[in-house]
């Protein structure tokens, strides 16, 4: 696995009102190419807040992030949302789409602003979607499918947009397991073609699951970072959850024990 | 059915208005009529096509913006009356009827201008809202900024000379082409044009602003902008054909709506589809306005009686994409 850096995050600040209430302070971590770090810790840690900044949508108040060596206000809006592609927790769909229509906006990015989308754009959304595994529900109306293939529709809408960076936000939080497999499962394959995915979530055990680094976030700071199975320990999360966590091993997999499994086994 | 069959049943609709009316006798005038009566010809050429060309223009301008902006509030139920638009147009027209003259001119000026001024007042709430996005917040505004102007038309009502004006704002506020001339429609051709020339170039890009804020940043748009430049070619083209029809409800509703059931929900398609449509439902509408009885029915009862109705057909035969 390569070591490459495309996202670094140096001394981040930012609050949303007044200084004295920080959503992130001091912030540091690296997101290295090709690979999946999951950026981990509670509700309410600034996981989505520091996406948007990754994303150009905030600036930092202090403090330098850089994506590919330039800070997202230094690319062009044009060349970022080439770069750069969005799972959002919660995406908006337009009334009465179908997944190719919602996909085909994804082609956006390379199109002037009176610009329609040809076949090439066609092609390029047909592609994507075949990626996630939702080729035969093409046609169908967004509203009739299922959590998990909303999702996946989702991230087909963010690789027709042919970036080499994606960044989803909590995309499994709300999936019953088959779904969540589906997400995880698409998201590894991503990596296996050279994509680097940084996503956000609240649960160990999807970082367990899908991560090759994992960045540990506690209110607004690091807490700890680094591969997977070091990060991933009974101390480290007992500090970020705030509450006695155990980790064991389980055929390979990292298992996350809470008080309350442990009082039940 | 393709656009190209749309765009036919339009033209005939549009040709065959213009031997529908009263003369020279109800419902029906024969086409050689234009050869062999010279009042025919007249009435034809001075009052029935300006008529006809500013209904279907009417037509167009509020299902356009009723496609944008129900696509840029992400909500199905949005109408160009939203914002405070028509509520601020009716002040207008009523506050000139009263205070100034109820000559067509200055009537229509000051609605264009309280139109806009509604709209302004919607923006500046919406901008100090704290509660919500900016989606909710503007609805919040719209909805705030529409009462105030419709109490103002309340007032202007009590004020009004019950024998002279208040007539004239009633009827007004119900909304209706009788009084239209060439020069009427030739005063709100450039603002319309301008507006829908602005919408149907952004018609592909209007689905970006359909998406959560984030994913539309994402891919390249500047939501805030886009939305504003989407609204203000919206409110510039309504706000023209309400200073001159009145207000006249539910076709930006309900044409958007039967254009998504024909061609799909994408707006590089609904757009100009409600665009053909709209025009075609004003002009029946008012083609009925004017030749139903003997004297004039006001075209927004027309048009508010028939979208009702197709409203409620749609509603029990399903679903307006509402649902999550």
């Amino acid at each position: 696995m390569s070591e490459n850096i495309v996202i670094s995050v140096r001394g981040v600040r930012f609050s949303y009102n007044g200084p004295g209430h920080p959503v992130l302070s001091d912030l540091a971590l690296d997101i290295p190419e090709a690979a999946v770090t999951a950026i981990l810790g509670p509700n309410g840690s600034g996981k989505t807040t520091l996406l948007l900044m990754l994303l150009g949508m905030l600036a930092p108040q202090e403090g330098t992030i850089l994506i590919r060596g330039r800070r997202p206000q230094e690319h062009s809006r044009g060349e970022m949302s080439r770069t750069l592609g969005l799972v959002p927790q919660r995406e908006h769909f337009p009334l009465g789409f179908s997944v190719l229509e919602y996909v085909l906006l994804g082609r956006a990015p390379h199109l002037g602003l009176l610009d329609r989308p040809g076949p090439g754009d066609m092609r390029a959304a047909t592609e994507a979607v075949a990626r996630v595994g939702l080729a035969g529900l093409v046609d169908r109306l967004v509203p009739t499918l299922s959590g998990g293939e909303r999702q996946l529709a989702t991230v087909a809408r963010a690789l027709a947009q042919r970036p080499d960076i994606i960044l989803m936000d909590e995309p499994t939080s709300h999936l019953d397991l088959g779904n969540r497999e589906r997400v995880l499962k698409v998201v590894r394959a991503l990596v296996e073609e050279r994509v680097t995915v940084a996503l956000t979530t609240h649960n160990p055990s999807d970082a367990a699951a899908v991560a090759d680094h994992i960045v540990l976030m506690r209110e607004g700071q690091v807490v700890a970072s680094g591969r997977a199975a070091d990060v991933l320990t009974s101390e480290n999360l007992s500090v970020t959850y705030g509450l006695p966590v155990e980790v064991i091993r389980v055929r390979g997999s990292l298992v996350v024990l809470t008080p309350d499994s442990l009082t039940r086994t | 059915m393709g656009f190209g069959r749309l765009a036919l049943a339009t033209l005939g609709i549009l040709v065959l208005s213009v031997f529908v009316g009263r003369y020279p006798r109800p419902y029906w005038m024969p086409i050689s009529y234009l050869w062999k009566d010279e009042l025919a010809l007249r009435l034809v050429l001075y009052l029935r096509l300006p008529r006809i060309l500013t209904a279907f223009l009417m037509g167009m301008a509020l299902s356009a913006a009723g496609v944008a902006m129900q696509t840029v509030f992400r909500n199905p139920l949005v109408s160009p009356g939203f914002l405070g638009i028509s509520q601020g147009a009716a002040f207008g027209a009523a506050f000139s009827i009263v205070f100034l003259s109820p000559s067509a001119i200055v009537v229509e000026s000051s609605a264009a201008v309280f139109a806009l001024a509604a709209l302004g007042v919607s923006y500046l709430l919406a901008s100090k809202i704290r509660y919500g996005d900016w989606v909710l917040r503007l609805v919040l505004a719209g909805i705030v900024s529409a009462a105030l102007f419709s109490s103002g038309v309340g007032v202007l009502k009590y004020l009004a000379d019950p024998l002279r004006q208040l007539p004239e704002i009633v009827f007004w506020l119900m909304g209706g082409l009788w009084s239209v001339s060439w020069r009427d429609l030739l005063s709100i051709l450039p603002p319309v044009t301008l507006g829908l020339v602005i919408l149907y170039l952004m018609r592909w890009r209007l689905n970006l602003l359909g998406l959560s804020d984030a994913t539309a940043f994402s891919l390249g748009a500047s939501p805030a902008r886009e939305r504003g430049v989407a609204l203000v070619a919206s409110v510039v083209a309504t706000a023209a054909v309400i200073a001159v029809g009145g207000v006249v409800g539910w076709v930006g509703l309900i044409v958007p709506h039967v254009a998504r059931r024909i061609v799909g929900a994408d707006a590089q398609r609904v757009l100009p589809a409600s665009m053909l449509i709209g025009g075609a439902f004003a002009l029946l509408c008012d083609n009925l306005a004017r030749v139903l009885l003997a004297g004039e029915i006001p075209l927004g009862i027309v048009t508010s009686l028939i979208g009702a109705l197709v409203f409620i057909v749609m509603f029990a035969r399903a679903d307006l994409g509402v649902r999550r």
